[in-house]
């Protein structure tokens, strides 16, 4: 397996383990604290490999999620791309971060990411959420260090494997 | 980010397009949540996709289902003798009371048959197990594992052991979503157990809020009161319990009282459910009792009729 290809096989690996993650169900209490998984997935891959993650693949799996969780058709869509556009265009700064200002970034565009959340509940009705919405952000920033490494690890030892 | 002044500058360059693209995308992702709000349409994409994600939500709740089933597996034999004497009480307890209201509703059915009200037909269940899925902690929905091709239906009431979980809002073949009586958007026609004080009860938000709105600051209501439900609307049969009141005070323009409640269902814990199905007709006033008219044929032989000369 060539460079690319055992790249693209990781990318749906993670998608999947993204979803599955996603519904897994918390304690009640731990609950709102669940990250959201495939933004935390295409920042990596927007970082390492942008040649995978464009706008157009970012809104797809936005709507596989949508699909996937029930939620308003396009919403997850929308977040997603929003989220990659302003990834795409830091990237070339980002990568070189050091990995605490990277976690700081991660949960800048989190928060930017449940408040466009807040706008589309706001539009369609739903009322106001309670103060744990702002949470999961917090979770996600403390997770990326993780991401990152494994990810990392997994993508190092498969290039070893197949060099 | 200026555009260089150069004969081979494209108009587009790679920044503008990508912003353009996002424009698009936006545009379209808005498209698409506006015509789903208002059509419906995810609810058809997943019925069509179901096939693909049924399987993603059984292995997503396969660790909570493998955990609940290890636990069960691996009891200690002295709590499982607990758990047995507990249960056979109950059940001796609950056929008791069975027993009882049954006599009650033949006592009923009789009157109802003297006073010519139409009949309340019986209601079909279904027992169904709660997925343990979790799609957004913040929208008070749950997953049960019974869909279409068992039968259920969208608008169908949901409960537990305890009182009133819910409405079945959404059905895919397997697998069916349940809105619970929690969430802000649902609204249920309950009725006091004491007085027979009609009100709604809107969700709160959080699992045990319930929130009675527009109460009459005169009404006979008291912290402790139960809730059922009224039966009004059709949607969930009458008598099944709800919540029971936990504070009763004036809403902000003072006129009206609002009075909060929590629900007698385990909400959050909810483990098996039972589905009801929908009740044929809904409840409503007697059929017109036939019209009796003078006999048109006066020289017909119809019993007790005298034959004048």
């Amino acid at each position: 397996m060539n460079r690319a290809r055992t790249n693209a096989v990781l990318f749906w690996i993670g998608v999947a383990v993204c979803f599955v993650l996603q519904l897994m169900p918390l304690p009640h209490a731990l609950a709102p604290l669940k990250p959201f998984w495939l933004a935390l997935l295409l920042v990596y891959w927007t970082l390492e490999a942008p040649a995978h993650v464009s706008l157009g693949r970012a809104f797809v799996l936005g709507l596989l999620g949508d699909v996937l969780t029930g939620d308003l058709l396009g919403a997850q869509a929308l977040r997603l791309c929003i989220l990659c556009f302003i990834l795409l265009r830091f990237r070339a700064r980002l990568r070189f971060f050091p990995m605490w200002q990277q976690a700081l970034a991660v949960l800048a565009l989190l928060v930017n990411d449940r408040i466009v959340q807040l706008a589309v509940r706001a539009v369609s009705g739903v009322p106001a959420p309670p103060p744990s919405f702002w949470l999961a952000p917090l979770v996600g920033m403390l997770a990326w260090p993780w991401v990152f490494l494994l990810l990392d690890d997994v993508r190092a030892r498969m290039r070893a494997r197949e060099s | 980010m200026t555009l260089t002044r150069n004969e081979s500058a494209p108009l587009f360059t790679a920044d503008t397009a990508n912003t353009l693209r996002l424009i698009g995308y936006i545009a379209l992702a808005i498209a698409l949540m506006v015509a789903d709000h208002n059509g419906r349409w995810l609810h058809r994409i997943r019925y069509a996709a179901s096939a693909a994600i049924e399987p993603v939500y059984r292995l997503a709740a396969l660790p909570a289902d493998l955990a609940r089933r290890s636990g069960d597996a691996l009891v200690d034999r002295a709590q499982l003798q607990v758990r047995n004497e507990t249960l056979s009480r109950e059940l001796l307890l609950a056929q008791a009371q069975l027993n009882r209201l049954l006599a009650v509703r033949e006592q009923n059915r009789h009157l109802q048959q003297l006073l010519d009200v139409q009949q309340r037909l019986n209601l079909g269940v279904q027992l169904a197990r709660v997925v343990d899925v979790d799609t957004d902690p913040f929208r008070h929905r749950v997953l049960v594992n019974a869909g279409a091709d068992q039968g259920v239906q969208v608008g169908e009431a949901v409960l537990d052991a305890d009182g009133v979980v819910g409405q079945v809002i959404e059905t895919l073949p397997n697998t069916a979503t349940v809105m619970l009586i929690t969430d802000p958007a649902h609204a249920l026609p309950v009725a006091v157990e004491r007085t027979a004080m009609r009100a709604i009860a809107h969700g709160g938000g959080s699992l045990d809020t319930l929130n009675l709105p527009n109460i009459p600051i005169s009404a006979d209501l008291r912290v402790g009161d139960r809730l059922v439900t009224s039966g009004l609307g059709g949607h969930f049969p009458a008598g099944f319990p709800v919540a029971t009141v936990r504070s009763i005070r004036n809403d902000a323009s003072g006129m009206f009282a609002l009075a909060v409640a929590t629900p007698s269902a385990a909400l959050d814990r909810s483990d098996e459910v039972l589905i009801l199905h929908r009740l044929p007709d809904p409840v409503g006033p007697p059929a017109p009792a036939p019209t009796q008219g003078p006999p048109v044929d006066a020289s017909a032989k119809t019993p007790g009729n005298v034959v004048g000369p």
